[in-house]
């Protein structure tokens, strides 16, 4: 597991293309060259942007979808099966499957012009202001169901009789999971953020299958440019490896002391220290 | 840690990481066995008939001429084959004894490293027949790796969508291809696809207004001294963004891949929905294979690269490229006499036949019966000068930062001084 990360690392002080020797040692210009490029620099925040937009938009729906599919309803397993199919397939059928769908003359233009609504009908994946968020809403879609699960086995947990008491007090459903299950569910909906902010980091399989980081770097990510630029120069990959790893590293140590601490065993926390 | 100490650190762990690179690769590297025989081992990148059959024959032919030797073929993905599997061969020290080597900046960095053996000699006969084609597998004048294929760009074209527009004569110069491309519009037909999701095709456009905004001249002394300061640089730039202006290309293609599906460039060729594509001599079997009954099409047509009045540019220049195999250092002799057979007059005609590619032998362009692959024969033959694909003949490193500059250039988000500072920047970083 460490090695290489160690070899990541002895690569991106050389200037090296990948064939004979490491003979051209260069120090940090491989760092300073690719936190230079603005290319690469959108490509981070990029990344954020998914992070934030994750936090922000797919958590709060899991939990309101879980809350709804955690009650005795009618066709509860049904949805509960479709919700999660998405996460199920494999990435690359996925993607390919949305850029068939986005694509100009693909099934999503059709299907509006079909309804009348053909002036809505527009390259989806093409237009590099709409791209990015076509790719959050299609990362939605995969991994919607995955915290859906997550959220409703946490849900398990929260034990029944604090919310019959609170309702023989006369406290509404929406008064309920707002005091009483969402606090309780706090463990999972921490341990949920912090594999959506990690994946959202190191994404690359969706946009390389459909959009291979463009149009115009508009869904590049620090793994898609890492990949593009470091073909023919693995040294410069290397670095940009080297800081994709720093960069969940420092997210997931400051995240885990931080926001995880209560979850984890007081002897956990110690070891942490 | 001082210098050498991280270089013997680098040294070691890349040591041990290659010898891992070096098992999966499946024990290349042939040589003598104990009891006599000798065994060759041959990389290529077929991995479709009639090409992958067509060179199993021919090392089961030097076999059965040369008793004793042994040729283990095999056919791997170009890009697997030149991005992965060969530089991890070459750097482990188990390279095959021949393979595929690409032309300009690729086998410069391979020759520089001393992975190759010099043909210049050994071969000296099958390099005279060849002429002037194998020039880009040359570094400082030795011959590296001998090229079974070669051939320029142009447009691959819809003869019918041609018709139903009113085209009657095929456009020689810029103005004449934007006009028909208005005729093309008028009668509802996209003109041009390019795939600019996958930044090399879009490229190929840049690369061709650079062969049209300079001088040969320039061309022929920029690229070796990576010295861009030449204002036809900005003015290929230029160039490119007066052509987009006039709406050529299809709805949506910054994102549109170069051959996978219908909806790639040359699937909406294949299909009728576009009535051009800019690309290589490999494009026919390319829009064939998408085609709905996937054979290559009796509608498609070729023509070469339009010429660009008031410019500096020779109209005869062309910009191409081709394959070869080169041999490892450490091969035995016989894979030297493999590799005359494979570059022989013979075996390259064998190859027209196949209408596989055109190849690089003089004497066999004969033998070519598809009728495009004749017309980029001819185009070839009145070439005053080949130029290699740009981003091979620069090197492996320009490819990516010059192509998406291209692609930013004609989405409108980059200027013509842009793309020239991708190639200087990247020529800094060298």
């Amino acid at each position: 597991m460490i090695l290489p990360v160690v070899l990541a690392a002895v690569y991106s002080f050389f200037n090296w293309n990948g064939l004979g020797p490491l003979e051209r040692f260069i120090g940090f210009d491989n760092y300073a060259r690719a936190l230079t490029d603005p290319l690469f620099l959108k490509s981070i925040g990029n990344n954020f942007t998914i992070v934030g937009l994750s936090l922000l938009i797919q958590g709060p729906l899991a939990i309101i979808v879980a809350l709804l599919l955690n009650r005795r309803m009618r066709g509860r397993t049904i949805i509960r099966a479709a919700i999660f199919v998405p996460y199920v397939l494999a990435e690359v059928i996925a993607g390919l499957s949305w850029k068939l769908l986005l694509s100009p003359r693909g099934g999503v233009n059709a299907f509006l012009e079909s309804i009348g609504l053909g002036d809505l009908a527009q390259p989806w994946l093409a237009q590099p202001d709409t791209a990015l968020w076509v790719m959050f809403g299609i990362l939605t879609w995969k991994y919607l169901g995955f915290a859906i699960l997550l959220m409703l086995a946490g849900l398990q947990g929260v034990p029944e009789e604090l919310s019959e008491a609170a309702a023989i007090d006369g406290a509404s459903w929406w008064k309920i999971q707002w005091h009483i299950t969402i606090p309780l569910l706090g463990p999972t909906i921490r341990i949920w953020a912090f594999l959506s902010i990690i994946g959202s980091i190191q994404l690359f399989d969706m946009v390389w299958v459909t959009t291979k980081g463009g149009p115009v770097g508009a869904t590049s990510t620090m793994a898609t440019y890492m990949i593009q630029y470091g073909q023919g120069n693995p040294g410069y990959g290397s670095a940009v490896a080297v800081i994709l790893f720093l960069i969940s590293l420092v997210i997931a140590v400051l995240y885990q002391r931080h926001a995880m601490r209560r979850d984890l065993g007081t002897s956990d926390a110690r070891g942490d220290d | 840690m001082n210098r050498a100490r991280i270089i013997r650190v680098g040294a070691i762990a890349a040591a041990s990481a290659l010898t891992i690179g070096g098992l999966t690769a499946c024990s290349a590297g042939g040589g003598g066995n104990d009891d006599g025989t000798v065994t060759i081992t041959w990389w290529h990148n077929a991995t479709t008939d009639p090409q992958q059959g067509m060179w199993e024959d021919v090392a089961a032919e030097f076999e059965k001429d040369h008793p004793g030797v042994k040729v283990e073929v095999t056919g791997y993905q170009n890009e697997d084959l030149q991005r992965t599997l060969i530089p991890n061969a070459l750097q482990s020290g188990d390279a095959p004894d021949i393979f595929m080597v690409w032309p300009g900046g690729e086998v410069r960095s391979q020759a520089d490293a001393g992975y190759l053996m010099d043909l210049t000699d050994v071969m000296s006969d099958t390099i005279s027949e060849y002429g002037g084609t194998v020039k880009p597998w040359q570094v400082d004048g030795k011959q590296y790796a001998i090229p079974y294929t070669f051939g320029i760009e142009g447009f691959w074209y819809n003869k019918d969508l041609f018709k139903a527009a009113g085209i009657d004569e095929l456009p020689e110069t810029l103005p004449e291809l934007e006009d028909a491309n208005k005729k093309l519009r008028a009668a509802g037909t996209t003109p041009i696809a390019v795939g600019a999701g996958d930044l090399w095709p879009a490229g190929h456009w840049w690369y061709q207004f650079a062969l049209a905004a300079c001088s040969t001249d320039t061309l022929q002394k920029a690229i070796p001294a990576l010295d861009f300061s030449d204002p036809c640089w900005v003015e290929a730039g230029e160039l490119l963004q007066d052509f987009v202006a006039t709406n050529p290309f299809q709805d949506g293609f910054l994102a549109t891949s170069g051959q996978q599906g219908a909806d790639s460039s040359a699937g909406l060729v294949a299909n009728g929905n576009a009535a051009m594509e800019l690309m290589g001599a490999w494009n026919a079997g390319q829009i064939g294979s998408l085609t709905p009954d996937a054979t290559v099409p009796e509608w498609l047509g070729w023509f070469p690269m339009v010429s660009v009045p008031g410019t500096a540019g020779d109209p005869t220049i062309t910009m191409g490229g081709g394959d070869g195999f080169g041999i490892s250092k450490d091969a035995p002799k016989e894979a030297v006499e493999l590799l005359k057979y494979i570059a022989s007059e013979d075996v390259q005609k064998r190859f027209a036949e196949t209408g596989a590619g055109i190849p690089a032998h003089p004497g066999a362009i004969d033998s070519l019966t598809d009728p495009s692959l004749k017309s980029i024969a001819e185009g070839l033959a009145g070439s005053s000068y080949v130029q290699l694909w740009l981003d091979s003949d620069l090197g492996p490193s320009f490819g990516n930062p010059l192509n998406q500059a291209i692609v930013n250039l004609m989405a409108g988000s980059g200027t013509p001084e842009d793309v020239v500072k991708a190639l200087e920047d990247t020529a800094a970083a060298l």
